[in-house]
């Protein structure tokens, strides 16, 4: 049947247009700026591919929700008719089903070195208090009347500033709110570098900063490298089962690292194979971010919440390093606790400036990586205590 | 006159020196860039004084526990 030839102007609407801007301002961050390019360019391009209007790339149902056809059979026949686009399949394959993120968390923990984690256990705790955010911002959040509780855990969990995680979490619980939370937990972790700062000196003194640590890292042997990520699924299966998926593909990820036999297998997952993923990830990611989804009152109190997750997550990793360091006989340097908001290497890297900045003797990099692993880990254990609690 | 050794707290690769033998330099003065860990990291000076020794060169890779630059105060 011919029809008349239809231009997309007609359906673009001001919702969109916006959007359109958003998605370009992201590539500009991305590109100019150098914020999580990786992630935010693919993400601001899916912003273009599904606020173009008419376009097949994904296509939504009325209800707002991505259109989705129940059966293989079904689904070819749904692509062939352009009733569903190619980012409804992968969303449908990849991100519903949850495979990409824990794909993406084999690579992450075949690019992890944990040594600095192991070589001071102690690391686990300041990781585990900076999960404090997450748990205060999931309150607030619920309590606001806005979310609900599935909904506000997810918000929550941007606070542990590890993408995978918060992926999987919402994936599962809130798919709605895909779009906004991922985008805003990247986004605010390239943005920590100013965000921590402000947090750190309220709450430390600058003599705090400037206690000194020897730069050297205990050495760690191989047999502790590979006994680790081996231990740390062990023990994280049988304390919160549900968060086996997460912690299992980051430690065997990392057990293909540590083994020292087989480095042609991380090196796959840490390189070709997790940037495959990732791109994937950004893009539905972005597509998932419709103007009438995103544009809602919901996301900008995401986006005022997640500054509150990170503040108190950066507090709470102080708060332990402080507390411990009353028990200590040699010192820490309480700056340590705050990179627990894992970020890698974020965190990290403004926890080793502000300690010069205190004292220029001080490196403390290789100590603050410690904290900042043992954080991705509590995260993924957090995100398996909300599964556990609300599934 | 007193002498401190600076010793490098991390493995990597020299991107710039920014001072030479001779120079005077003020406590957190940076004496040189280091990339380690994907990052650029700067070498400060921990006390104020004057450069007795530094022999170092834009891309060498030097490891924990190198020095430096002998600083005299």
């Amino acid at each position: 049947m011919f029809g008349l030839y239809e231009t997309a102007f007609g359906s673009l609407t001001w919702g969109n247009i916006l959007m359109l801007l958003i998605g370009g301002l992201l590539i500009y961050l991305g590109i100019a700026k150098k914020m999580e390019p990786i992630l935010l360019i693919p993400i601001g391009f899916g912003i273009f591919a599904v606020n173009l209007p008419l376009g097949g790339l994904m296509i939504y149902t009325p209800a707002g929700f991505p259109a989705e056809v129940p059966t293989l059979g079904g689904l070819i026949e749904a692509i062939g008719e352009g009733k569903i686009g190619l980012l409804n399949v992968l969303y449908t394959y990849g991100i519903e089903s949850e495979v990409i993120p824990l794909l993406i968390f084999l690579g992450v923990g075949a690019m992890t070195d944990f040594r600095p984690t192991i070589a001071r256990p102690i690391s686990f705790l300041f990781g585990a208090s900076a999960q404090l955010g997450v748990f205060i911002v999931f309150m607030i959040a619920y309590l606001s009347g806005m979310f609900t509780v599935n909904e506000a855990a997810c918000v929550g969990i941007i606070g542990g500033s590890d993408g995978p995680p918060t992926v999987y979490l919402t994936a599962a619980l809130a798919p709605r709110l895909l779009g906004p939370i991922t985008l805003v937990a990247y986004s605010y972790m390239s943005l920590v570098p100013i965000l921590q700062p402000p947090v750190i000196k309220l709450l430390t003194t600058k003599k705090e900063r400037a206690i000194y640590m020897k730069p050297q890292l205990r050495q760690v042997s191989k047999l502790e490298e590979i006994i680790f990520p081996i231990m740390i699924f062990i023990v994280s299966a049988l304390l919160v089962p549900k968060s086996v998926p997460l912690i299992g593909m980051f430690m065997f990820g990392n057990l293909l690292r540590a083994s020292g036999v087989t480095d042609r297998l991380a090196q796959s997952a840490g390189g070709v194979f997790i940037d495959v993923l990732t791109f994937l990830l950004g893009i539905i990611v972005g597509a998932l971010m419709p103007a009438e989804v995103f544009l809602r009152p919901q996301t900008l109190a995401i986006i005022g919440l997640a500054i509150v997750a990170f503040a108190f997550g950066t507090a709470g990793g102080l708060w332990a390093a402080k507390f411990a360091n009353l028990f200590l006989k040699e010192k820490i340097n309480p700056l340590i606790g705050a990179s627990g908001v894992s970020a890698i290497p974020m965190s990290a890297r403004v926890v080793q400036k502000m300690g010069q900045e205190a004292n220029p003797r001080n490196f403390l990099l290789m100590h603050a990586m410690g904290p900042n692993m043992a954080g991705a880990v509590a995260t993924s254990v957090v995100a398996g205590i909300f599964l556990g609690m609300l599934m | 006159m007193a002498q401190e050794n600076v010793e490098f707290p991390i493995t990597g690769k020299i991107t710039s020196v920014n001072v030479s033998q001779g120079s005077k330099v003020e406590e957190g003065d940076i004496l040189c860039l280091l990339e380690s860990m994907k990052m650029e990291n700067p070498i400060l000076a921990p006390v104020s004084g004057t450069i007795a020794k530094l022999e170092l060169s834009v891309g060498q890779v030097v490891e924990t526990g190198d020095l430096v630059a002998i600083i005299e105060y």
